[in-house]
C-alpha cells in the first residue's frame, strides 16, 4: 500500500526523500531540484552573477573585497554560497575556497593550505603554499606559470561576525603583501550591516581593501516568490490549508526568515499527507488521478464516502441519487472522476483570478486585502471572501478608483489572464478587453464634458449646492461612473464564482494537507513541554497500561524520575532532601504492600535510597534542582511554580 | 676618507670586542633617538664624532646637493644618487642608516630598532637600500611567522639557500637556528654584513619570550657579521623583556609634514597636466584630509582618485590652470563627499567614480545608513529588545515595568547611591538568562509558547554579535548575557515593531 502511494508519488516528483532509495524507479526531476533551480533564478543568486561579472576581468590593484549582504536567515546561506562557489569556479577561477568561522577560527592559513593541496592541481599547490608559507625565493620557472595564469584566488568567509577579527586581520596583511603577484578576492557574508566592517576590522586593515557591497533579496520578497512558483501554482496536485500556511509563514516570519525551512517544512507536510492520507493516491496529475479513480480499492471508496466534504456533497444531490452514491461502487467511481475534474478546473481557474484580484487591491491604500498575495490566498481559501468586511472596503475603494488608475489595473489583469489557458479565463479576457476598449472610447468625449465656471458663492450657497451634489449623485451618474460600476460589479461575480473556499469543493480532502496541529508540534518544537509532559504523564510516552492514572494522583509503577519530580512540584523553592527521600519512601512502601499500618512503612533500605539519589541527580541533570549552600540537606528548585 | 670612525669601530669589533664597547656606543645614540629636526640630529652625530659634512643639510634641499653629501664609501655612488632621488624627504634617515651600516665588509651593530607611525616610509627605505645596493638580506614580515619555526625557515633559506632551510627539523628551537646558522656560515663565511629584516616587530613579542632577546645579539650568538632590523610602529619601551637584554640601537622615523607631504604627492602628476596644476591641487586636497588623515597611500589613493573630477573643468573649458579659486570650488564638495564614504570603505573607488559619474544628490542617499538594514525575525526583535532593557535597567526596578500593580516607587529614595548614575554611562551589564526570558514574555504582546527556535534564536543573535555572552562558552547552568547594541539602534528597531523601548528605561524617566 505504501509502496504504492509512493511510487505513483515518485513518477510525479513529489517525494523527494525517496529518490534514491528505490531503483529501478524512474526519477522524474523532483521537487528538491525544482526548489535549487528555482533559487537560482530568483533568489539571492542574483547577486552571485553581478559577483562573477564583475570578478572576470582580473586587474585587480588591491585586495578586492564583496560584501555580501544576507539577512539572518542562516541556514539559506549555505545554499547561496554554494552556488556562488559553483559559479565562480565554472565562469571565472577554479580557485576558489569557502571558509566557515568553526571550521578555522584559530589556524585560518593552514587551514587554506591544506584546502589547497586537498582540491587544487599541484603547480597551483606549490604556488599557494609557497606564497602562505611566505617563501619568497620563487624559481624562475614558477614564476613564468604565475605570469601565465593570473587568475584569483578568491576566499569566501561564509560568516564574517563569526570569524576572530585578530585571525581575520592577520590573514588579510598577509595577502595583502602578495597581491603583486598572485590577486585575492574576499567575499564576506555579513548578516547584519555594512558598518560591521568598521566594527571588526581597524582602519589599517580595511584601507587595503577594495570593498563594494551587494545585498541579497530580502528574505521576505524571496519568500514570495517561492510562494508564487510553488504554491499558488496549479501545477502541482499538492495543495495547503490555509491553517498549514499561516504556521508554515508564521515560523517563517516570528521565527527564523529562513525560506530553506520554509520549503522543508512544506517537503514535511507532503510527505505527512501522502503518509497519513490514504487517499493521497488521488493527488496527481489530472489523467493520472482520473486512471487510479477507475482502479479504487473498495476500502478507499469507502473512505471517500466518509469524507466530509463528500458527505455534503450527497446531501446536495436528489434522494436517488444519494442512495446510489451510498450503495453503488461503481458509480462512486464515476462521480469521484467528475469530481475530480471539477477540482482541477477549479484550481486553474482559481489562480489567475486570485491574481487579478491581487494586482487590483494591491495599490489600494492601507491594503485592505492584505499587501501579500498570500495573505489574499489564505483568507480565500479559508472562508467566503465575499463576506467579509475587508472585501466591501476593498470594493469600495475600487469604486472611486480614478479612470487612468482603472484602466491600468484593468490591463495588468488582462496580462495575467492572457498566460491562463482555459476556456473560461478566455472567456473572462474577453469581457475584460471589451470593458477596456469601451473605457477608452469614453476618453474623447469625458474630455469635452470638463468645463468649469468660476464664481463667487457665500457659505450659505456654498451649502446648499453642496447639499445639492449630494442628493443628485444617486441620480445622475456620468457615463464613466456607470461603466466603471460595471467593472466592479463584474469583478465582483468573477470572485463571486471562482474564488470560492476550497473546503467547500467535493474531494477537496484528497490535495489539501490540513492538520495545522502535527505540523506545529513537529516543526515548532518546545522541548521543556515534552519533558514536563514526559513525566507527568508517562503513558503518553511509554504506553504501558499499567502507567494511566488519574491526573493528581502519583502512581508507584511509574519510573522513579517520574516519582520525584510529582514529589517536588509540591515543594517551595528549597526543597529538604530528607523530607523528600521519606515522601518518596512512602509512596514507593504503598505499592509493596498495602498494609500502611505495619512498622515496616517509612523505613527504607539502602535500594530505595540509592534508586531515590539516582532520580534526584537525574532530576538535576535535566535541569530541575540544583544543590544550593545557603541550607544543609537541601536543594533549590529552578523551576517557576513554587508555592 | 679612508674609513668613519664607525668603520674603526668595526674592525675593533671583529677582533672580538667586549659587549661593553656596544654599550657605549648605544646610549650615545638613544640620548637621541628622537630628532626633532634635521639638525639636531646632526649636532649629536658630530658630538659622537661622526663627519659633521655627512649629515649637515636642511631637509629639502635640492637633490643636486644631495647627491654631493651622500657618500658613502664602498657604495657605489650613481646607486646611491639613485637612492636619493628615489626616497625623498627621507635623505637624512637615508644618511644616517648607511653610516650606521658602514662599509660592507665591516661588522655592523648587532641590532637597529626602527620605529615611526604608519607610512612614514620604515620598510620603503630600508628595503630599498638593500635591494638597490645587493646586500645579501632577509626580510621577514613578522605576521605571517605563526611560529618562530617560519621565521629561522625565512632567513636560512634567504641566506643559505632553500636547501639549508630544509635542514631545519620540524618544530625548531632557538638552538637549532643557531646551531644551523653556526654551521652554514662557517662554510660560506659573510663577505658582506648580512641583515635581517623584521617587520611588523611586535609581533614578536607574543613569540617565544627567548626569541627577541637572542635575535638581537644573534651576531654574538652565531659569530658572523649579521645585523638584526627591526620595523615597528610602537616604541622600544614597550618591547623591553622584564628580564633585560641587549639595547639595540633607536631609531626614528618622523610623521612627513604638510610641506614634504605636498612634495611627495606632486611626484606622481598627470602628464597631460604641468606639475603645478597637480602641486596645487596636493594643496587643495590635503587641505580638506590633512586634519584627518596623514597615511601617505591613503592620500596618493585619495589623490589619484579625485583627480579626474578636479580636472573636469579645464576639459570642458570652463576654467583656465590659473583660475585657482574656480577649480577649487568645483571640487571642494566633492572631497567632503569622498571623506565621508570613500574614506570610509564603504563604496569602493569603482562605486565612487560611477557615482561622480551619475552626478546627483542620489549619491547620499546611496551611502547606507547603518540600522537600516537589519533584518531580524519578529521574535528576534523582541529578545534584542528585552536584553537591551534586561542590560541598561537595573534588576530591582523589573517589578516597577513589568508588573501591573507595582505601587509608588520614587525614583530617588528607590536607589542605592551607585545605582543613580546613568546606566548608558556606565555602559551594559550582565543579566542571566531567566531574566531575559522574564522580560521578553511580558514585552512581547502574544503569547509565546517557549519552543526551542526561540532559543536558537538567542544564540543567533549571539553569532551575530548583537549580544554577547558574558563568561565561558560551556557555562550551560544559567549563562549570562550583554547586549551590544546602542541606543540608536534599538531605538530603530522598537519602531519597527511598534514598542516604546525609552518608556521602559529607567534612565529616561
Amino acid at each position: 500500500m505504501l509502496l504504492d502511494i509512493i511510487k505513483n508519488n515518485i513518477r510525479y516528483g513529489l517525494l523527494p526523500i525517496f529518490r534514491s532509495s528505490k531503483n529501478g524507479i524512474r526519477t522524474s526531476p523532483n521537487i528538491s531540484q525544482y526548489y535549487s533551480n528555482l533559487k537560482s533564478r530568483y533568489g539571492n543568486n542574483i547577486d552571485t552573477c553581478n559577483i562573477a561579472q564583475l570578478l572576470a576581468p582580473s586587474i585587480i590593484d588591491l585586495s578586492k573585497t564583496f560584501y555580501c549582504h544576507l539577512g539572518v536567515n542562516v541556514p539559506d546561506h549555505a545554499m547561496t554560497f554554494r552556488s556562488l562557489c559553483n559559479l565562480l569556479q565554472d565562469s571565472v577561477t577554479p580557485f576558489v575556497v569557502s571558509v566557515h568561522a568553526k571550521e578555522c577560527n584559530e589556524m585560518l592559513i593552514s587551514y587554506l593550505k591544506s584546502f589547497f593541496t586537498l582540491v587544487c592541481q599541484a603547480t597551483l599547490t606549490i604556488r599557494i603554499i609557497d606564497l602562505l608559507q611566505k617563501c619568497t625565493q620563487v624559481s624562475p620557472k614558477r614564476k613564468e606559470n604565475l605570469a601565465k595564469n593570473d587568475l584569483p584566488v578568491v576566499v569566501i568567509f561564509k560568516d564574517f561576525e563569526a570569524f576572530n577579527s585578530q585571525v581575520l586581520q592577520d590573514f588579510i596583511l598577509i595577502c595583502s603583501r602578495y597581491t603583486q603577484e598572485l590577486p585575492f578576492v574576499f567575499i564576506f557574508g555579513i548578516a547584519t550591516s555594512p558598518s560591521a566592517i568598521q566594527h571588526r576590522l581597524p582602519h589599517s586593515v580595511s584601507s587595503l581593501l577594495c570593498i563594494e557591497v551587494f545585498h541579497s533579496l530580502s528574505c521576505t520578497q524571496h519568500l514570495a516568490s517561492v510562494f508564487d512558483k510553488l504554491i499558488l501554482n496549479s501545477q502541482f496536485p499538492f495543495k495547503l490549508s490555509s491553517r498549514v500556511i499561516q504556521v508554515l509563514v508564521g515560523i517563517f516570519l516570528y521565527h527564523d526568515f529562513s525560506v530553506q525551512n520554509f520549503v522543508k517544512g512544506l517537503q514535511f507536510s507532503m510527505l505527512e499527507h501522502f503518509n497519513s492520507q490514504p487517499l493521497s493516491v488521488l493527488c496527481c496529475q489530472k489523467h493520472e488521478a482520473l486512471l487510479s479513480a477507475k482502479i479504487l480499492s473498495k476500502q478507499n471508496v469507502e473512505r471517500i464516502r466518509h469524507l466530509p466534504s463528500f458527505m455534503r456533497y450527497v446531501e446536495t444531490q436528489e434522494p436517488q441519487e444519494q442512495v446510489r452514491l451510498l450503495t453503488n461502487d461503481e458509480h462512486v467511481k464515476e462521480v469521484c472522476q467528475k469530481l475530480l475534474k471539477n477540482l482541477h478546473t477549479y484550481h486553474k481557474n482559481y489562480y489567475p483570478i486570485l491574481q487579478c484580484l491581487h494586482s487590483l487591491t494591491s495599490s489600494l491604500p492601507k491594503f485592505p486585502l492584505g499587501k501579500h498575495i498570500r495573505e489574499l490566498h489564505v483568507s480565500c481559501i479559508e472562508k467566503n471572501l465575499w463576506e467579509t468586511e475587508e472585501y466591501d472596503s476593498a470594493l469600495q475603494l475600487l469604486r472611486i478608483l480614478a479612470k487612468d488608475e482603472l484602466v491600468a489595473a484593468l490591463r495588468s489583469c488582462a496580462e495575467i489572464l492572457k498566460s491562463a489557458n482555459t476556456k473560461r479565463m478566455q472567456n473572462v479576457l474577453q469581457q475584460l478587453e471589451d470593458f477596456l476598449g469601451r473605457l477608452e472610447a469614453l476618453q474623447g468625449k469625458s474630455d469635452s464634458v470638463s468645463k468649469m465656471e468660476y464664481q463667487r458663492t457665500d457659505l450659505f450657497q456654498l451649502q446648499k449646492t453642496l447639499l445639492e451634489k449630494e442628493s443628485r449623485r444617486t441620480k445622475r451618474m456620468n457615463p464613466f461612473e456607470v461603466l466603471r460600476s460595471q467593472v466592479i460589479d463584474f469583478i465582483d461575480s468573477l470572485v463571486r464564482e471562482y474564488l470560492t473556499p476550497a473546503e467547500f469543493q467535493p474531494l477537496n480532502e484528497v490535495c489539501y494537507y490540513s492538520s495545522s496541529g502535527v505540523l506545529r508540534q513537529r516543526l515548532n518544537v518546545t522541548p521543556r513541554t515534552s519533558i514536563q509532559a514526559a513525566l507527568t504523564h508517562p503513558f503518553y510516552y511509554l504506553k504501558n497500561e499499567s502507567l494511566k492514572t488519574n491526573t493528581g494522583t502519583i502512581s508507584s509503577a511509574a519510573p522513579d524520575l517520574c516519582i520525584v519530580y510529582k514529589l517536588h512540584l509540591e515543594c517551595g523553592r528549597l526543597i529538604n532532601l530528607y523530607d523528600w527521600l521519606e515522601a518518596y519512601v512512602t509512596v514507593m512502601s504503598a505499592a509493596e504492600d498495602q498494609d500502611t499500618n505495619s512498622e515496616e512503612c517509612g523505613k527504607f533500605d539502602s535500594l530505595k535510597h540509592a534508586r531515590f539519589i539516582q532520580a534526584v541527580s537525574e532530576m538535576e541533570f535535566l535541569g530541575f534542582v540544583k544543590s544550593t549552600k545557603q541550607k544543609t540537606d537541601h536543594v533549590a528548585r529552578l523551576t517557576w511554580g513554587g508555592c | 676618507m679612508v674609513s668613519t670612525p664607525l668603520s674603526k669601530w668595526k674592525l675593533a669589533a671583529i677582533t672580538s670586542a667586549p659587549c661593553g664597547a656596544y654599550m657605549n656606543y648605544a646610549e650615545g645614540l638613544m640620548a637621541s633617538n628622537i630628532p626633532t629636526s634635521p639638525q639636531e640630529t646632526a649636532v649629536d652625530f658630530q658630538e659622537m664624532g661622526l663627519q659633521d659634512k655627512l649629515l649637515r643639510k636642511p631637509t629639502n634641499q635640492s637633490i643636486t646637493r644631495m647627491s654631493v653629501t651622500l657618500q658613502c664609501p664602498g657604495y657605489p655612488e650613481d646607486t646611491l644618487r639613485s637612492l636619493a632621488e628615489r626616497l625623498p624627504c627621507r635623505e637624512t634617515q637615508l644618511a644616517t642608516l648607511l653610516a650606521l651600516m658602514g662599509q660592507p665588509d665591516q661588522y655592523s651593530y648587532p641590532s637597529v630598532f626602527i620605529y615611526g607611525h604608519r607610512a612614514t616610509g620604515k620598510s620603503h627605505v630600508v628595503l630599498s637600500i638593500m635591494k638597490d645596493l645587493e646586500l645579501p638580506h632577509a626580510s621577514v614580515d613578522c605576521v605571517e611567522c605563526v611560529s618562530s619555526g617560519l621565521l629561522f625557515h625565512q632567513v636560512l633559506s634567504a641566506f643559505f639557500g632553500p636547501d639549508a632551510a630544509a635542514l631545519l627539523p620540524r618544530c625548531p628551537s632557538l638552538s637549532d637556528f643557531v646551531r644551523l646558522y653556526k654551521q652554514m656560515s662557517s662554510n660560506s663565511p659573510a663577505t658582506q654584513t648580512r641583515y635581517i629584516i623584521l617587520d611588523r616587530a611586535e609581533r614578536m613579542r607574543d613569540m617565544d619570550f627567548s626569541l627577541l632577546p637572542a635575535l638581537l645579539r644573534l651576531q654574538e650568538l652565531v659569530n658572523d657579521n649579521v645585523t638584526v632590523i627591526l620595523l615597528s610602529e610602537i616604541v622600544w619601551e614597550k618591547f623591553r623583556p622584564n628580564t633585560g637584554c641587549f639595547e639595540p640601537l633607536l631609531f626614528h622615523f618622523p610623521d612627513y609634514s604638510k610641506a614634504e607631504l605636498v612634495q611627495i604627492l606632486s611626484w606622481d602628476h598627470h602628464p597631460s597636466y604641468t606639475p603645478e596644476l597637480y602641486a596645487s591641487y596636493i594643496n587643495i586636497l590635503l587641505g580638506v584630509f590633512f586634519s584627518v588623515c596623514r597615511d601617505l597611500r591613503e592620500l596618493r589613493h585619495l589623490a589619484v582618485l579625485n583627480f579626474s573630477k578636479f580636472c573636469e573643468p579645464l576639459e570642458k573649458g570652463e576654467a583656465k590652470e590659473s583660475d585657482i579659486h574656480k577649480l577649487w570650488k568645483n571640487i571642494e564638495p566633492h572631497l567632503q563627499r569622498a571623506m565621508q564614504t570613500v574614506y570610509l570603505r564603504e563604496v569602493s573607488s569603482v562605486q565612487w567614480e560611477q557615482q561622480q559619474m551619475d552626478e546627483k544628490e542620489a549619491t547620499t542617499l546611496r551611502v547606507l545608513s547603518a540600522h537600516a538594514h537589519i533584518e531580524l525575525p519578529y521574535y528576534s526583535k523582541f529578545l534584542l529588545i528585552a536584553a537591551y532593557l534586561a542590560s541598561f535597567n537595573p534588576a530591582r526596578t523589573d517589578r516597577r515595568f513589568f508588573l501591573k500593580s507595582h505601587g509608588k516607587i520614587r525614583k530617588t529614595n528607590f536607589l542605592k547611591k551607585h545605582e543613580k548614575t546613568s546606566n548608558h554611562l556606565l555602559g551594559p551589564k550582565p543579566f542571566p538568562l531567566d531574566r531575559l526570558m522574564a522580560i521578553f514574555y511580558s514585552v512581547v504582546d502574544s503569547r509565546v509558547a517557549p519552543t526551542a527556535s526561540i532559543f536558537s534564536q538567542i544564540s543567533s543573535l549571539v553569532t551575530l554579535q548583537l549580544l554577547s555572552q558574558v563568561g565561558h562558552d560551556d557555562q550551560l547552568d544559567s549563562p549570562k548575557y550583554k547586549c551590544s547594541v546602542s541606543l540608536d539602534f534599538i531605538l530603530a528597531i522598537s519602531r519597527t515593531v511598534g514598542f516604546d523601548v525609552v518608556k521602559y528605561l529607567y534612565d529616561f524617566l
